[in-house]
């Protein structure tokens, strides 16, 4: 059971919690109960859409307990082993509102009452903590938003009020941006010191085994073409922005700010639009672009024909320096190794 | 209840944490160096910021050094006085007869409220008489237009909307183009909530104002920011980072009858300048004030009326 402020992002919270716990090999089930904000509920079962994980709805309705003892009822049914309630939003002194949470509590008997927290709240965030988990009573805490400009400080100062730990951490707009809370991380970035266990972690994610034996295959045989190229590009992007991977490298976080990196992710997405722009054909054999082909791809990408000859200028360096590699290189290299 | 009462109920939390240590101090007994440095206290957990704090306390001193505060009633008029001075030149209300269509385009970061802000807007336009059009450009968040069109039916204002997960700025160019067709006095766009760390959100606002600035000249009359009180100091540094890349005329902070922060309010009058327009002090649909200065220090430190 998710609870917060207003605008805290427990809806979100709950689609991101739903695909973490799916990931785990769970069936979770999402059951919207905010029944005061316009679209709230419909705002829950789009996401649950987005991520194919079952929505639990009950048009007409809006008394958030006749939900919930519904939902309960509907994932026995259909062997639903999670259940991700989210309920409205309400202040912690709106003894009305409050009240209404503790009733829901009473009938869901939830394994873990969450409350969700803005992370730029700032100190707020303890009084707000400790009144919830005194009247409704809370066993975890979601700190959400921490890709603002928070360390999220406030995080200390919670665990040591209300004794409740820290379960999670939201640090995207993407639905896969949480991650479970670490204290150790939570510490060097603090502290501003980077969080490389979190990169190798995405990266693992991130980065399939198998496609990545299949590309070194590839490049063994020297059959590295512009598509593979763009799938590398694809993936890169997965891990985020080149801002946010340069702040897990521990000392690299100082330069956070420091240097524009608007620029280079410009030149990222440039090369992608123009390997967008060429057709098949063109990808896998880049030899066939001629000057009007050239034309075309800078005009369908929105670039201009330096930057297209400039990309194709590179992969054909990139290729060289590949057959470099392959002829004597990653062969030969380890024998010389070992032989010496 | 009017709406002194209303700003002072939803001032309630911010207002007892800040008396409860300025009595305690002063009450019944000489004032001294040690009672300013417990008001000093009691302003800085307000969250009004060290800086505006800093002048504050300096300003009562002199008066105090100067004979003009004497007993505890005396401090209190004092700051009250203080504050308003502080706040008077961002009471600046917003003249939506200047053009027509009159354009408002709201930004904030995710959850501050900004599409029941707009709702609650476009209500308090309506009941003065005016012609509202609202844009639906939050095209990112899952049912965000959902909800705006929600709204729209409730105060009886039109909608301009696209689908989820266009160009916001095709919808605002779409909506200006209405507005000028349907003769309507004020537009007002909803946007995605952005952190203001992010510099590509940053940038797509800015193709979202010059879309909107070649179709009308001089448009968005009104860049208004929203604030969640419950940010606090936050809410100051939000301000700062929206106002150097988008420039901002306005803001409206929200949610403040869930704090006891309302003191950041202080310094973004003081060291901003940017002009309060509303205050957002509960969750029904006409629980939008117009900002004033001196209603805001009387409700943050007078006990009694």
């Amino acid at each position: 059971m998710l609870i917060g402020l207003q605008g805290s992002g427990k809806t979100t919270t709950a689609g991101k919690l739903a695909l973490f716990l799916r990931k785990k090999a769970r069936k979770p089930l999402l059951v919207p109960s905010d029944v005061y904000r316009p679209a709230a509920i419909e705002q829950l079962v789009k996401l649950g859409n987005q991520i194919m994980i079952d929505t639990f709805t009950m048009p007409e309705i809006n008394d958030p307990l006749a939900i919930c003892r519904e939902a309960k009822a509907y994932a026995m049914k259909h062997g639903c082993d999670t259940l991700i309630v989210d309920t409205a939003g309400r202040l912690h002194i709106n003894d009305e509102m409050i009240e209404e949470l503790i009733n829901q509590k009473k009938l869901l008997t939830p394994r873990e009452t969450m409350l969700v927290l803005d992370a730029m709240t700032g100190q707020d965030a303890v009084n707000i903590a400790s009144t919830f988990n005194e009247k409704v009573g809370v066993d975890g805490i979601i700190l959400t938003k921490l890709d603002g400009d928070t360390r999220g400080g406030a995080a200390i100062s919670i665990k040591a009020v209300t004794g409740k730990p820290i379960k999670f951490i939201g640090v995207g707009e993407k639905l896969d941006a949480i991650e479970p809370f670490h204290p150790e991380r939570m510490a060097s970035r603090i502290l501003g010191m980077g969080d490389i266990v979190s990169l190798v972690e995405k990266a693992q994610e991130v980065f399939d085994e198998k496609q990545a034996r299949a590309l070194e295959k590839k490049i063994r045989k020297e059959e590295f073409t512009l598509e593979d190229f763009r799938d590398q590009i694809k993936q890169m992007k997965k891990l985020g922005s080149i801002e946010s991977i340069i702040s897990m490298f521990p000392g690299l976080s100082k330069f956070r700010g420091a240097i524009d990196f608007s620029q280079a992710e410009q030149d990222i997405k440039k090369t992608e639009a123009i390997i967008n722009s060429m057709t098949q054909k063109e990808r896998l054999f880049p030899t066939i672009i001629d000057g009007s082909r050239r034309l075309r791809i800078s005009r369908g990408s929105g670039t201009n024909v330096q930057d297209v000859n400039e990309l194709l200028k590179r992969y054909m360096e990139m290729k060289k320096m590949i057959k470099k590699f392959t002829k004597g290189g990653i062969k030969g290299f380890p024998k010389q190794l070992f032989m010496r | 209840m009017n709406l002194f009462e209303k700003i002072r109920e939803g001032l309630t939390k911010t207002r007892d944490q800040l008396l409860t240590r300025i009595e305690w101090a002063v009450k019944g007994r000489p004032i001294s160096e040690e009672a300013f440095d417990a008001i000093e206290e009691a302003i800085i957990l307000s969250d009004a910021g060290l800086e505006t704090t800093e002048y504050l306390i300096r300003e009562l001193k002199e008066k105090w050094k100067r004979g003009q505060i004497k007993t505890s009633d005396d401090i209190e008029r004092s700051i009250m006085d203080e504050v308003e001075k502080i706040l008077l030149p961002v009471e600046k209300e917003v003249d939506t007869n200047t053009h027509k269509p009159f354009v408002i385009l709201t930004i904030g970061v995710n959850g501050v409220g900004k599409t029941t802000t707009i709702a609650k807007l476009a209500h308090f336009f309506k009941k003065a008489q005016k012609k509202v059009l609202l844009g639906a450009c939050d095209t990112f968040r899952a049912a965000a237009i959902e909800q705006l069109e929600v709204w729209a039916k409730r105060v009886n204002a039109d909608i301009i909307k696209h689908s989820q997960g266009s160009d916001p700025a095709a919808v605002a160019f779409d909506a200006v183009k209405a507005a000028r067709a349907r003769d309507i006095n004020i537009l007002i766009l909803d946007t995605a909530g952005r952190l203001h760390t992010k510099s590509n959100l940053m940038e797509e606002m800015k193709k979202i104002k010059r879309v909107i600035g070649k179709e009308i000249d001089g448009a968005p009359h009104e860049t208004l920011l929203v604030v969640d009180a419950t940010n606090g100091q936050n809410a100051i540094v939000q301000a700062k980072t929206f106002h150097d890349a988008l420039h901002i005329n306005g803001i409206i902070a929200t949610k403040l009858d869930g704090t006891a922060k309302g003191g950041f309010i202080l310094p973004i009058a003081h060291t901003l300048k940017i002009p309060i327009r509303f205050l957002g002090i509960g969750e029904k649909i006409d629980d939008l004030v117009p900002f004033q200065a001196h209603a805001f220090s009387r409700a943050l430190f007078h006990s009694k009326d």
